[in-house]
């Protein structure tokens, strides 16, 4: 991608390494100046556009689509249909391995949810696609549609998340919570979510022959071009996918979406480049949703207020032809140091897409319940709900009974509740009022997500004129991967940032894995650390196997790699620029690749999780009923922090996600015929910046040497949980009502005055 | 491409000329009918684009005391017109509590009374409505009536009016001029927006063709800006539509509550004046049982049309507590946060 032009960092002072500074993102004078291209901004020559035609009901049939007129219209080129469509080689309600999830690609007229793509107008301008499509009035056979989550009889499932067991029982919670001194029972209810990424799914494709240029947003490049690839029944290697802006992914393009590979499946049937953008409300169904939950905890504690059971069983949602099972209940596994856990799942089989992974999957909606349960359960015992979740610390992981790589939830807890002012919080609720007469609550949430990592590879290359390059497929979400996964490539390569060149962003680079589980900073950040060691060590068998070096002989004390030279281990004043190595051994370059991933004899032994503690203060208007979230303070260990600046806003962006969780964002569905009510941004609400108050993060400091040889864990969602509990909580702490429904809303808190 | 005409007369007379074939409509920002146009909730077969009308777009003091305000008048240059936001601080308060500033830097005046119902069965094409499609019937009714209405409605319809404006507009006896090919004729806002009966397609009693040219407020409302206040209840701080609002505007003499105006916002299919709420107040000492006296009186009539009785509770609860705001009197500056009732007191710094 050398025409994306990226800041020079040689501005920035630089102490030692380029891990751990705080530099500002590379690629965001790109973005402020329009100049970051992202998908819907291509145009190829003689390109086409295409529109879905979506169902405007959850179930049943197409009996009749007005083709002909939509074809008359001036400007189509064609409509494709389930009858009119190009050959694919997989059927697409194939599953050939658990992160293959069917696809709604025309296969028949059958109507699975409202918002499914049934046809898809290809015309020379967006307009006459866009009228193509109305122009199509289809005709409907409509079944009742299962809403909600009564909507159909639940059933357990086979597993929950991505191959988790639905059901986890350790000690006898029974009679834990039958000999308990005392118990709380709770249900929790949280809503359907959609991801609404800024930046719409869309996709320009071009054919030419048997292979495939694409432009799309990719969380997982490699994994987008496979599953293109057995669609089509083309080799991977033929597709060349450029992704190098996200404008955000939650989760919603991790996997390629149906209408990505229609915008394919149109360029194909029409012989021309083809570009296809979902509109804002087409975004509500084919993409990938957070399902709703029902949560159920059951929590036992002995009169001294430490725990003996916790019980957390989630009723959630798929869709009728797919699962994917929000995995609510095993944010129950790891937190709380129990005697007795048990977790359970039911599910209902609804008339929506598939439910996928949405930023901190299972974790988010578990850890709003569990955190409120556990708040529930510090009141009973008349205990602060810090003192509390101190009492039940977890010193090692509850379940399994392993040990932590490293855990530093305590310093969490201490350093922002000093940052909060935690100790001055009074006990009962509704005993804290601010200067105007607002009610004032102070709650605090348990952070936990673990620390991910899948497979990636890179390549990593010194040049002969002393400068470096470093290639691996990763993807920009947002988050910052130009920047840290560079800074790592820098250090990996004993090179300052301004020499070094990093590629990412496209499916012809060594495969960086997936951006989610908030792994890809470790996974990928590893690959290019053990790629630009073999590439150094590589270098450094030239110089010490050649005796007109002056590391000659090194090869037992070994060398370092630093600034661009390497140097002798026992004694730094023999050493040689890199260079040099390579113009003697007349290379124009040398190269090495590496890879990252998972340490299994590692994870055998110990536990791994990042931690942290959120505390938020929020002010009610007491007769209103309206919240408004005033502070919140946020202590995270995560590791090895690559670039303090960006895991900061990461660590923000969760907490503001944690916001409107617990406070704004629902998904509105007709009960009667499954159509989504507030599919637009005006309607669908997530906190505009007056909801969003002083924000305060701290990262605690924390050694992990088992995770990975760089000790990351990761950012990119603990900061969703943790959060949206603590403001649950705080409103409980500022009204005494304990809501048990998200998003918390002004009725919720309106009584009738005599109460 | 489908069409439709687009036509931008350069004088009233001609856009009336313009507006008069059947299926016109008037654009002017078009920050809510191009919304509706692309989701084919409405079809216009003519756009008269009004824009570039000359005159319009003027604030003007009258001789009487009063202020013109052209239809044509963006709301943020309304709101932060000093002498009108001194005047009638209570409207410049609800206009900076509507939409976001990009919003308010397009949008008109006229075209603020103008805007449809947010209610989604409306913008839902596929969903019967009685407003959209006149005897279509009204899923609404037995849906997600959450934010619907709670003062006026009817079987055919529960939708409510969504502007922030016209609430303080009603209550303070601003007018409407409309011209027509049969000439201009006024009529008051309180009286333009029209409750649903058998026929919710009419959100008001505009004629076809007839054009808003001006909003005026007459001298007397301004002797109310003392005590003027605008208050409104969101489920986010900012850009949201009202959950309910109330305007409330009084004259405080010798600690008497000499003259008192009321209105409601987001209970109706339009902004409701609370007559008989202000009936109640005039006359009586500004304090905790006039207002609740008033709360209940203004809501006498209410019933919920669906799973919404919390919004007469609520709609109670915030005409106390407008009244017990503006009796404090108005505050020097409109707060950061406009009607949001975390501004409500003077000196709360807010993050903002």
């Amino acid at each position: 991608m050398s025409d994306i032009r990226l800041t020079e960092a040689s501005s920035h002072m630089r102490h030692g390494s380029n891990i751990g500074q705080p530099l500002t993102r590379r690629d965001g004078i790109l973005k402020v100046t329009g100049q970051a291209r992202y998908a819907a901004d291509n145009h190829v020559p003689g390109m086409l556009h295409a529109v879905l035609a979506v169902s405007s009901v959850a179930r049943g049939r197409v009996t009749f689509l007005d083709v002909e007129a939509a074809k008359r219209h001036p400007g189509v080129v064609d409509v494709m249909t389930p009858v009119h469509k190009p050959r694919l080689a997989e059927d697409p309600d194939a599953k050939t391995h658990p992160f293959m999830f069917r696809l709604e690609l025309l296969q028949d007229d059958t109507v699975r949810y409202a918002n499914q793509a049934i046809a898809v107008v290809i015309a020379e301008t967006l307009e006459s696609a866009t009228e193509g499509a109305a122009l199509l009035a289809p005709r409907y056979e409509t079944q009742p549609a299962r809403v909600g989550l009564d909507g159909d009889k639940s059933f357990a499932p086979p597993a929950v998340g991505v191959g988790n067991p639905a059901e986890v029982r350790h000690g006898d919670v029974n009679s834990a919570l039958t000999d308990a001194s005392m118990r709380i029972e709770a249900t929790y209810e949280t809503p359907a979510q959609y991801h609404n990424a800024m930046e719409p799914h869309a996709i320009v494709a071009a054919w030419d022959g048997d292979t495939l240029s694409i432009d799309t947003p990719s969380q997982g490049l490699a994994m987008a071009q496979a599953r293109i690839a057995g669609l089509f029944g083309i080799p991977p290697s033929n597709i060349h996918i450029r992704s190098p802006f996200l404008g955000g992914g939650f989760g919603s393009k991790g996997l390629i979406s149906g209408p990505q590979i229609l915008g394919i499946m149109a360029a194909r049937l029409v012989g021309k480049p083809v570009k296809l953008t979902l509109r804002r409300e087409q975004m509500y169904g084919p993409v990938g949703h957070r399902a709703p939950t029902r949560q159920t905890l059951r929590v036992g504690m002995d009169g001294d207020g430490r725990l003996t059971a916790i019980d957390h069983h989630a009723r959630t949602a798929s869709s009728s032809f797919d699962d994917f099972f929000e995995p609510a209940a095993d944010a129950s596994h790891t937190l709380y140091a129990s005697p007795a856990i048990a977790t359970s799942h039911e599910v209902v089989r609804l008339d929506t897409g598939t439910p996928l992974f949405m930023r901190a999957p299972g974790e988010a909606p578990g850890s709003i319940a569990l955190e409120s349960a556990i708040d529930e359960a510090a009141w009973m015992c008349g205990m602060d709900p810090l003192a509390f979740r101190l009492k039940n610390y977890a010193d090692v992981e509850p379940i399994t009974g392993k040990p932590f790589s490293s855990k530093a939830l305590r310093e969490c807890y201490a350093q922002g509740a000093e940052r909060f002012g935690w100790a001055r919080r009074p006990l009962k609720p509704r005993q804290l009022r601010d200067e105007a007469g607002f009610l004032v609550g102070w709650g605090v949430g348990t952070a936990t997500f673990p620390a991910l990592m899948f497979a990636a590879d890179a390549r990593a290359v010194i040049r002969a004129d002393g400068s470096g390059l470093v290639e691996s497929g990763a993807h920009d979400m947002g988050q910052g991967a130009w920047t840290a996964l560079a800074q790592i490539a820098a250090d990996g390569l004993g090179l300052d940032l301004a020499q070094v060149e990093f590629r990412a962003g496209t499916s012809d680079l060594p495969d960086a894995g997936i951006a989610g589980g908030s792994a890809h900073t470790a996974t990928a950040g590893m690959a290019i650390h053990n790629a630009g060691a073999a590439v150094t060590a590589k270098l450094a068998d030239l110089a010490m196997s050649d005796e007109r070096s002056p590391l000659f002989g090194a090869g037992n004390t070994g060398v370092i790699a630093r600034d661009g030279r390497l140097y002798r281990r026992d004694d730094e004043s023999w050493s040689e620029d890199y260079a040099d190595i390579l113009t003697r051994a007349g290379l124009a370059e040398i190269e090495a690749r590496g890879k990252g991933g998972m340490d299994p004899a590692a994870q055998s032994i110990y536990a791994m999780h990042a931690h942290g503690a959120v505390f938020a203060e929020v002010k009610v208007d007491p007769d209103l009923g309206q919240v408004r979230v005033s502070r919140m303070v946020g202590a995270f260990a995560a590791g090895r922090i690559i670039n303090p600046r960006l895991a900061r806003s990461q660590l923000f962006g969760g907490m503001i996600w944690g916001i409107s969780f617990a406070l704004h964002e629902e998904a509105v569905m007709d009960p009667r015929s499954g159509r989504l009510l507030n599919a637009n941004l005006a309607e669908y609400h997530v906190p505009v910046n007056a909801d969003v108050p002083s924000l305060d993060v701290l990262t605690v400091e924390e050694h992990d040497p088992y995770v990975n040889a760089l000790g990351i864990k990761g950012v990119g969602e603990i900061g969703v949980t943790g959060s949206a509990g603590a403001i649950a909580n705080a409103v409980w702490h500022a009204t005494g009502f304990r809501v048990r429904r998200f998003p918390i809303r002004i009725g919720d808190l309106v009584v009738p005055a005599s109460d | 491409m489908k069409t439709f005409d687009y036509v931008r007369p350069s004088t009233v007379v001609d856009a009336i000329a313009a507006a008069a074939a059947p299926g016109a409509a008037y654009l002017a920002a078009g920050t809510n009918l191009l919304d509706l146009m692309k989701g084919g909730v409405v079809s216009p077969k003519r756009l008269v684009d009004v824009t570039r009308l000359p005159g319009l777009d003027r604030i003007e003091r009258l001789p009487d005391g009063g202020t013109r305000i052209g239809a044509l008048v963006r709301n943020a240059d309304l709101a932060h017109d000093s002498e009108f936001a001194k005047s009638y601080p209570a409207v410049a308060e609800a206009l900076l509590s509507g939409a976001s500033a990009q919003l308010r830097n397009a949008a008109t005046v006229g075209g603020n009374l103008m805007q449809r119902t947010r209610c989604s069965y409306f913008y839902d094409a596929a969903s019967a409505c009685n407003k959209r499609s006149p005897g279509a019937g009204c899923d609404a009714r037995e849906g997600e009536n959450r934010l619907h209405a709670v003062l006026g409605w009817s079987d055919a319809c529960i939708a409510t009016h969504p502007s922030d404006f016209c609430v303080p507009l009603v209550a303070l006896d601003a007018v409407v001029e409309i011209e027509g090919r049969d000439g201009g004729r006024e009529i008051p806002v309180q009286f333009f927006h029209r409750l649903p009966g058998d026929a919710p397609e009419r959100d008001s009693v505009l004629e076809p063709g007839e054009l808003i040219v001006a909003v005026r407020l007459p001298g007397e409302a301004r002797t109310f800006a003392a005590h003027a206040r605008y208050l409104k209840l969101r489920e986010r701080t900012s850009y949201a539509f009202a959950v309910v609002s109330a305007a409330a505007c009084l004259k405080i003499e010798q600690g008497i509550i000499k003259d008192a105006r009321l209105a409601l916002g987001g209970v109706a299919a339009k902004p409701w004046r609370a007559r008989e709420a202000e009936d109640a107040l005039i006359g009586a000492h500004p304090d905790a049982a006039a207002y609740r006296w008033a709360a209940e009186a203004a809501l006498a009539g209410a019933k919920p049309s669906g799973n919404n009785a919390f919004k007469i509770e609520l709609a109670q609860r915030i005409i106390i507590r407008a009244l017990t705001l503006a009796a404090t009197g108005t505050p020097a500056r409109i707060p950061a946060l406009p009607a949001s009732p975390f501004s409500s007191a003077a000196g709360i710094p807010h993050n903002v």
